[in-house]
């Protein structure tokens, strides 16, 4: 039986408090006043490049700010920012102000969006591990029951992960969700048309359904696993079988109208019928990959000696389907989107190639061009350091997915990679090492009297 | 003088596998296993060399990706650009994204087609060729493994075969 050792617990925790240390700090340093915006805007504009004349950087800012309204969903800001500009010279002092204005929010919003960017990338992890073992029973699988304390183990980080991003959602407010901004709502038609739908009382309703769903299965579905253990028929496990019948049910609604809520609302005038998939595909290479990391390690100190390389290529083999899966949900949605240009559709991928070039191609290589060419003979994914190499480009390359779906969306121009959102992710990496750590220690790694575990054991490729 | 062999036929496919690791095992050589269908591990248990088909694919794969690309920069860029959608097609790169399901679709073309001719020259089948199996049992339910006699005792290796399972043994000259 596996336990935490005080070291990795010990490392865990330095982590965690490192973490919550740095998201402090960006939380501080947000400035609260306009006249602070300014300051971090100047030394901004200082360390970019000091070789810019004041008069080019500004009209290339304005131009910036522009094609970033639609994007970041603050249209009616845009349009009136737009009209200003157009207007007069007299009318230049309130844009500068409005400009500001509009700064300030981005830059308050900063450390809420890189500990939301953070927080959900491991919450997907354990979420995707969850409907992939749901799916498990659900498929009566006969090659992984080996595994199933460990994405036991795993999804144990939903409930706090889960809780922890809900808290973040609610109380964000206007920082990520224009449509929770009366005044905004007040001039725009298209909100009052949502409304019936984007409104905060049914968004918080909305949001409990789902962390609790989620984590009633996660819980009478592990209760279900270990009664297994002593009990002298198959009753736990056909009681398994249902509840994740219907959890496949509940999950694939509810992780679509999440996606929809806490990610697509961000910009409520634009949206995308793929959009929940694609958030899918993401959740479930990341937890896949997860899967196989976790695996390869115990199995490396000794704790899995019933788990062969057989099951390992099956695991990678799902690594490199699901990344060839998420990049066909990418480009189907770029392509179609691209294509149309319509000017409302087209401004979610404007600002993401414009501004985050790099980064949003670079996923694109990260995430399709690697993970194929690493994994694609049948032989290396056989070998625990190449899936590890593999999983490796594949959560980065998919933490970068998350950030790119809630930067541009929320702090548009005014996104870099500092403190706030490594220690973010220092903060909650401790916290998943803990929680799962401690979540595998709760029962033995190996499962018993599963109909299917005989064939598992044996499973040869 | 051809070969003298032994045909021992069986009629479960894990028997197969064991009987031929078995034969294996006493330094008999096996000439050829004829199954109704592909039993999973025989080509290990036989001790062939891996397969090279994947990497015809792949090549195939890259070809077919290649045409692609040679095609659609000749036909919407070379030879006749349009403005569709507003997207006049003067640069191959520009317009890259829609000829992406073409490169895609003509990769898994090429690869697919390709690779089953390969396969099919490589087994040396072809329209009208007359069928090489010895038994017709072969392509119903019976699996049949052909061993050579060369200089070990007939006697010993009949009676060998029928210890592994087969259901019977023949001799053929």
């Amino acid at each position: 039986m596996y336990k935490l050792s005080g070291k990795v617990k010990l490392i865990s925790i330095i982590l965690i408090v490192i973490g919550a240390l740095g998201i402090g700090y960006g939380f501080l340093t947000a400035p609260s006043t306009i006249d602070e915006a300014k300051e971090i805007l100047a030394a901004e504009h200082s360390g970019h490049g000091e070789g810019h004349e004041a008069e080019s950087s500004h009209s290339m800012e304005a131009e910036g700010h522009h094609s970033e309204m639609n994007a970041t969903g603050h249209s009616a800001h845009g349009e009136e920012a737009a009209k200003a500009h157009h207007g007069e010279e007299a009318h230049g002092e309130s844009h500068e102000d409005h400009h500001l204005e509009h700064v300030l929010h981005q830059l308050q919003t900063k450390p809420w969006a890189a500990t939301l960017v953070a927080g959900f990338f491991f919450l997907m992890i354990a979420l995707g591990v969850l409907a992939f073992y749901a799916i498990q029973y659900v498929a009566q699988v006969g090659w992984s029951p080996v595994l199933f304390r460990v994405m036991e183990g795993i999804t144990s980080y939903v409930l706090p992960g889960s809780i922890i991003v809900l808290v973040i959602v609610l109380f964000a407010g206007e920082h990520f969700y224009p449509w929770q901004d009366h005044e905004l709502v007040a001039e725009d038609k298209i909100l009052q048309g949502k409304s019936g739908y984007l409104n905060f009382p049914f968004f918080v309703i909305r949001a409990f359904i789902y962390v609790i769903g989620w984590n009633l299965y996660r819980y009478f579905a592990v209760k279900n696993s270990r009664a297994l253990a002593t009990a002298s028929n198959y009753g736990p496990y056909k009681k398994n079988y249902k509840y994740s019948v219907f959890f496949l049910l509940f999950f694939i609604l509810t992780e679509s109208m999440m996606a929809w809520d806490w990610f697509m609302s961000m910009t409520p005038h634009w949206y995308s019928t793929l959009y929940a998939w694609y958030i899918f595909a993401t959740m479930i290479v990341s937890a896949l990959t997860v899967i196989a990391i976790t695996t390869i390690i115990l199995k490396k100190f000794g704790y899995l000696p019933f788990v062969n390389d057989s099951h390992l290529h099956d695991v990678a083999k799902f690594m490199f389907g699901f990344s060839v899966f998420w990049t066909y949900l990418w480009f189907g949605q770029f392509m179609l989107i691209w294509y149309a240009n319509i000017p409302e559709e087209v401004t979610y991928f404007t600002i993401r190639i414009q501004e985050y070039n790099l980064l949003f191609f670079g996923m694109l290589v990260i995430n399709f061009v690697f993970p194929i060419l690493i994994l694609m003979n049948s032989d290396f994914k056989r070998i625990p350091w190449f899936v590890i190499i593999a999983g490796c480009f594949i959560l980065v390359g998919h933490y970068i997915d998350v950030y790119l779906l809630v930067m541009p969306s929320t702090v548009g121009l005014h996104w870099s990679f500092g403190v706030t959102e490594i220690a973010a992710i220092l903060f909650f990496l401790g916290l998943f090492i803990l929680v799962v750590g401690s979540g595998l220690g709760k029962a033995p790694l190996k499962i018993k009297n599963n109909p299917f575990l005989k064939e598992s054991e044996n499973y040869h490729y | 003088m051809a070969a003298k062999v032994l045909h021992a036929i069986y009629n479960d496919d894990d028997l197969v596998l064991q009987a031929v690791k078995q034969i294996r095992d006493e330094n008999y050589h096996i000439l050829e296993v004829f199954c109704p269908f592909p039993v999973h591990g025989l080509d290990k248990a036989m001790g062939l060399a891996p397969t090279r088909l994947a990497i015809t694919s792949f090549l195939y794969g890259l070809t077919g990706l290649t045409v692609a690309v040679l095609m659609m920069n000749f036909m919407m860029i070379d030879d006749w650009p349009q403005n569709i959608g507003g997207k006049p097609s003067f640069s191959f790169i520009d317009n890259m994204p829609t000829f992406i399901p073409i490169m895609f679709e003509l990769t898994v073309f090429f690869g697919a087609h390709l690779m089953v001719i390969t396969f099919y020259m490589r087994s040396r089948i072809w329209p009208f060729k007359e069928a090489e199996n010895p038994d017709v049992r072969t392509t119903d339910d019976h699996f049949l493994i052909e061993v050579e006699v060369a200089n070990h005792s007939e006697e010993a290796l009949v009676k060998f075969l029928n210890d592994t399972g087969a259901s019977e043994v023949k001799l053929i000259d």
